[in-house]
């Protein structure tokens, strides 16, 4: 019984890991090994970086390689920053109107608007083919501020009493006692709002025409998943290496940032950050 | 309370406590305009269901025309009828075979011993979650696809390559096989947090008694997940009429729409790509009313049955 179990869980694991490996070491493959064996590869014979240097060399991946970091970047700082603060501002016991505003948000969960009314709405503000139509619509996950709230909450009421006897006022204890309080939370909630700017293909679907504001997870799907030929044109470079090499170093490096912020992330998995506020 | 306290308390007037409360409703301001704007904003604009979307015009002045929208969900369109069944389909397969897995996972994990070997196992089963689909609908092409790693071995042995991608026969399957790739894992971390919390004594008694290990599995493990499991049931319940749209749509042009259309690609491909807007909010529109009931009604039978459900009573 006890070995089928780690049977099993070794199977899983594999299936987990092996596409990893295949797609990295067939990345780094030399062009004609690749192309003898008309696709992937799982030993490389040598190590070759031709395939990121064509796809890194300033062509449509590496713009939409800039997109994808930039809405990143800008999307996890407005989210993070704009959360916590609707999340402390509805912790704090004497806030007018608390109830109408924690009751708008919980029930933003239950409703949510459906697709033609969200692209209409994005349309009425002007937003159509901007960078922000990848931003705005999604900076605020309401299940992200409850969890913050839910955080905030359980701060101790003793040392934001103090402070506010003292003469604080709520920005300062916001800034001074709850942020620092609460550093692990907000690293979690952000990495989340991250890897899900990261990933965005349904907002970049919908609201961006414009081929040349592609983030990177569009130009995945049409070089790679629908397997449009790149050309040599697409990338400003003269010699091109393989498809199935371009195919693979496109997909790294879109799993690559994922893979380096993961150890923070897992590290909390264990802490319960997200289980308690699941359950509770 | 020291006299230093009560000096404090009477110094912070109205002025003073009307200019703290104003910075905690500053605080509000941003994340309340961004629910308004993309929340509850649309939500109105779900009138648009009841009106012929003139673009020019706008959601607000296009003219209304009742319920002239809903005629396709009403007379059965065929391509309405075929997306809904498709995912009814899709979301029952997935029901009973993926659901499942993870629990089966999260069992399989806590009979190992090491904690060691407990956390890399987690960390690693965790990881597909992180990925978009995009990367996962990739990742399998270029594994099960007609030149992926698979049939490029099996024509280099000299057998027949499978025919797996792009196959509308084993389509629901392929889609299957992709959501527990990606999701089981994840999943697990709250069966294991539910396991975490059922009480170690029960089982150091039941030993004592002489339970079996089935017996222990069937009348401690299971009865200690059965809140978490109706629990995801109901939130499962609520989103039957939603799989996964870029699972979907990623796919379907090598698959065909017979087999993977869904409600949610129908209303994206009559509606945005199309031009039918009104048709595609009322199909919308009435998708949101049924996951709301569903919710609702799975959570008071939920209540019925003794458990909490979604939220409590």
């Amino acid at each position: 019984m006890r070995i089928l179990t780690a049977l099993v869980m070794a199977a899983a694991c594999a299936l987990v890991l092996v596409p990893f490996a295949g797609i990295i070491s067939t990345s780094l493959a030399p062009s004609d090994q690749v192309t003898r064996s008309g696709g992937m590869v799982l030993i490389p014979e040598s190590i070759s970086l031709d395939a990121y240097r064509s796809v890194l060399s300033g062509g449509v991946v590496t713009r939409a390689l800039l997109v994808s970091i930039g809405v990143t970047v800008v999307g996890t700082a407005v989210s993070l920053s704009v959360s916590a603060l609707l999340a402390y501002a509805t912790s704090r016991r004497h806030m007018v109107g608390r109830t109408a505003v924690v009751t708008l948000i919980l029930l933003s969960l239950l409703f949510t608007p459906g697709m033609i009314p969200s692209y209409l709405a994005v349309k009425d503000f002007g937003l159509i083919n901007s960078y922000a139509a990848l931003v705005l619509p999604v900076a605020l996950s309401a299940f992200n501020v409850i969890v913050m709230r839910a955080f905030f909450l359980g701060l101790p009421g003793e040392v934001t009493d103090a402070a506010r006897i003292d003469g604080a006022n709520e920005w300062q204890i916001f800034t001074r006692i709850a942020l620092p309080l609460s550093r692990a939370m907000l690293a979690v909630v952000g990495l989340f709002y991250a890897v899900g700017y990261w990933n965005a293909f349904f907002t970049a679907l919908l609201y961006l025409d414009d081929a040349a504001r592609w983030p990177l997870q569009l130009v995945l799907r049409t070089y790679v998943v629908n397997e449009n030929p790149l050309g040599a044109a697409d990338l400003g470079i003269d010699r091109l290496p393989a498809q199935p090499s371009l195919q693979m170093a496109i997909l790294v490096t879109s799993v690559v940032p994922i893979l380096c912020i993961y150890p923070f992330l897992q590290r909390h998995f264990a802490t319960g950050v997200l289980t308690g506020a699941v359950k509770g | 309370m020291s006299r230093q306290a009560t000096a404090a308390t009477r110094r912070s007037t109205l002025p003073a406590r009307l200019r703290e409360q104003w910075l905690l409703t500053l605080f509000t301001l941003p994340g309340l305009a961004l629910l308004l704007a993309f929340q509850y904003y649309p939500l109105l604009g779900n009138v648009i269901a009841f009106k012929d979307y003139l673009p020019f015009l706008g959601v607000w002045d296009s003219p209304w025309v009742g319920l002239d929208n809903f005629a396709p969900l009403i007379s059965g369109d065929p391509r309405f009828m075929n997306a809904l069944l498709n995912t009814l389909l899709i979301t029952l397969v997935q029901t009973v075979v993926a659901f499942p897995v993870p629990i089966m996972l999260a069992l399989a994990l806590n009979a190992l011993v090491s904690e060691r070997v407990k956390r890399v196992v987690q960390s690693i089963l965790y990881l597909p979650h992180f990925l978009s689909w995009v990367i996962v609908v990739a990742l399998f092409q270029q594994f099960l696809g007609g030149s992926g790693l698979i049939n490029n071995t099996l024509r280099a042995s000299g057998l027949d390559p499978i025919h797996i991608i792009g196959n509308p026969d084993v389509f629901i399957a392929l889609l299957t096989a992709q959501v527990t790739w990606k999701d089981a894992g994840w999943a697990m971390i709250l069966f294991l947090a539910a396991l975490s919390r059922i009480d170690a004594e029960l089982y150091e008694a039941a030993a004592v008694d002489g339970a079996s290990r089935g017996r222990q599995l069937w009348h401690i493990t299971l009865p200690g997940l059965r809140g978490i499991v109706v629990l995801l049931l109901i939130l499962k319940l609520g989103d039957s009429l939603s799989v996964g749209f870029e699972q979907l749509i990623l796919q379907q042009a090598a698959v065909g729409l017979d087999a993977a259309e869904v409600l949610d690609t129908y209303v994206y491909n009559n509606g945005i790509a199309g031009g039918n807007w009104g048709q595609s909010a009322a199909v919308g529109l009435v998708k949101g009313i049924v996951g709301v009931v569903l919710v609702l009604s799975a959570n008071k039978v939920a209540h019925l049955f003794g458990e909490d459900g979604v939220y409590k009573r």
